[in-house]
């Protein structure tokens, strides 16, 4: 990928001292985002490798496919989009933020790497390769991406980045939940949580400096970029069903997946600091999906829907700090 | 109907969620030097949970240190957590915890800024549950 011109390097460097925090929830991103390092290495996905000799050709076709958008994506993210945030970035301590979620977003694409080398053969990935290149719809939300990247207005490219991380992942992440609700490549999902759980922090953190960078500017423009966020994430969601169909229609999991994309895009609308726009009956993720995500999600914990009058209550114990460091 | 006591960082998730419920409520202070809150009526917790980390850190420190004080202790009658579903097992832990630890319900879980349904639920589900708290003591 050639540079564009229009991706300016920062002026000037201040030597960043993390003992002068402007900002402190750059310090605790920081701290969360190196606490969840991680690498591929330590998740044994060669246990997948039986799993992996029961799939069908159809369904060993799609994995690979979804796999190959997947590391697109995440290569943009790591080579391109984290590093274009960095010019506009409000302190120096935002600036080492960015480059580490860049880095993570290279471990992410090196991780399907991984899962390819030790799943699949050469020639089923370069057919899949292939495919991601020649995919339309796959292209075509790279380029809405890659685009304002490129462009030179900072609010848009935080949500265009925060649309990556926390909406178009997502028609790809939900296989892998799939399989693994299924008791199928179950160390490959493992790996995929990982995945799924950084792209949370990095969503919410880039959604939050959005909302900082609002902060400073005029009614109008914050007007214009709440109409364009909404107009970008109909124009992604449109091309997203149209991805999903080429992937999942010969499965018959289309509507399922995109159940799933809704209930995602309302989360990036959310880090973003608006209100979801899908409502409820068209965001009810398949439970078994949810329940793969977390295990305490299957359905919204909710005392106040039983009847409760049966729970007694205790007595409070003593609490000290220490004591909640589990 | 008794107040709800709230801890929300900079972000503004959960403050958003509480001022969509509309009830009166008090925000726990963000900084150490700011003067901490002290509460003397009942109240439910409503608190983020801060992601990742195989589950540590998942009750923000604020929150702790407001709980440490007996008094705010012995009036918490319930907890309502944020979450992420994508923080797997750690989504909406901060419920779970100060459930376990202060021995009252752990009473509902939503995620980032609550969607309008959540937001009926808990307004509706804290009525009711006040209620019942008022028929227990009387």
């Amino acid at each position: 990928m050639t540079p564009s011109p229009k991706i300016k390097l920062i002026d000037r460097v201040t030597a960043i001292n993390w003992n002068r925090i402007e900002d402190d929830k750059d310090l605790e991103v920081w701290d969360r985002l190196t606490g969840n390092f991680w690498l591929p290495e330590k998740v044994p996905l060669s246990n997948d490798i039986q799993s992996w000799a029961n799939f069908n050709d159809e369904e060993k076709t799609l994995t690979t496919r979804v796999f190959t958008g997947l590391t697109l994506l995440d290569t943009i993210q790591g080579t391109v989009g984290a590093v274009s945030l960095i010019p506009d970035a409000l302190t120096p301590h935002e600036e080492a933020v960015y480059t580490n979620i860049a880095f993570m977003e290279s471990v992410h694409a090196k991780s399907y790497s991984s899962i390819f080398s030790t799943l699949i053969s050469t020639p089923e990935i370069d057919e899949a390769f292939r495919w991601s290149e020649e995919n339309e719809a796959l292209q075509r939300k790279a380029q809405i991406i890659l685009d304002y990247y490129r462009g030179d207005d900072p609010l848009k490219r935080k949500v265009a980045s925060t649309m990556l991380e926390s909406f178009l992942f997502y028609s790809g992440f939900y296989l892998p939940m799939h399989w693994s609700s299924r008791a199928r490549l179950t160390n490959t999902a493992d790996l995929i949580r990982l995945i799924i759980r950084d792209e949370a922090v990095h969503g919410y953190y880039i959604g939050y400096k959005y909302q900082k960078g609002l902060e400073r500017a005029s009614q109008e423009v914050r007007d214009e970029m709440k109409a364009y966020t909404f107009e970008l994430l109909f124009e992604l969601y449109e091309n997203e069903v149209q991805y999903t169909q080429d992937l999942y229609d010969g499965v018959g999991l289309t509507e399922d997946v995109k159940k799933f994309l809704r209930y995602n895009a309302n989360k990036a609308l959310m880090n973003l600091g608006y209100e979801g726009l899908f409502p409820k009956d068209e965001t009810n993720v398949n439970p078994a999906i949810l329940s793969a995500l977390s295990p305490n999600a299957d359905e919204n914990h909710d005392f106040f829907s039983g009847s409760g009058s049966s729970y007694v209550i205790g007595k409070a114990v003593n609490t000290e700090d220490e004591d909640w460091d589990f | 109907m008794a107040a709800l006591v709230y801890f929300s960082s900079v972000s503004g998730n959960t403050h958003r969620f509480v001022e969509k419920l509309g009830l009166p409520a008090r925000r726990i202070p963000l900084l150490r030097t700011d003067e901490p809150l002290r509460v003397t009526e009942p109240y439910v917790l409503v608190a983020p949970t801060y992601g990742g980390g195989n589950g540590r850190g998942a009750v923000p420190k604020q929150v702790i240190r407001f709980l440490n004080d007996e008094t705010n202790r012995s009036l918490i009658r319930g907890v309502i957590a944020a979450g992420n579903t994508n923080f797997g097992e750690a989504y909406c832990l901060a419920g779970k915890i100060i459930s376990a630890k202060c021995e009252v319900p752990y009473l509902y879980g939503f995620e980032l800024l609550g969607t309008s349904e959540d937001v009926t639920r808990v307004r509706e589900g804290l009525r009711q549950f006040w209620q019942r708290q008022s028929r227990r003591t009387a």
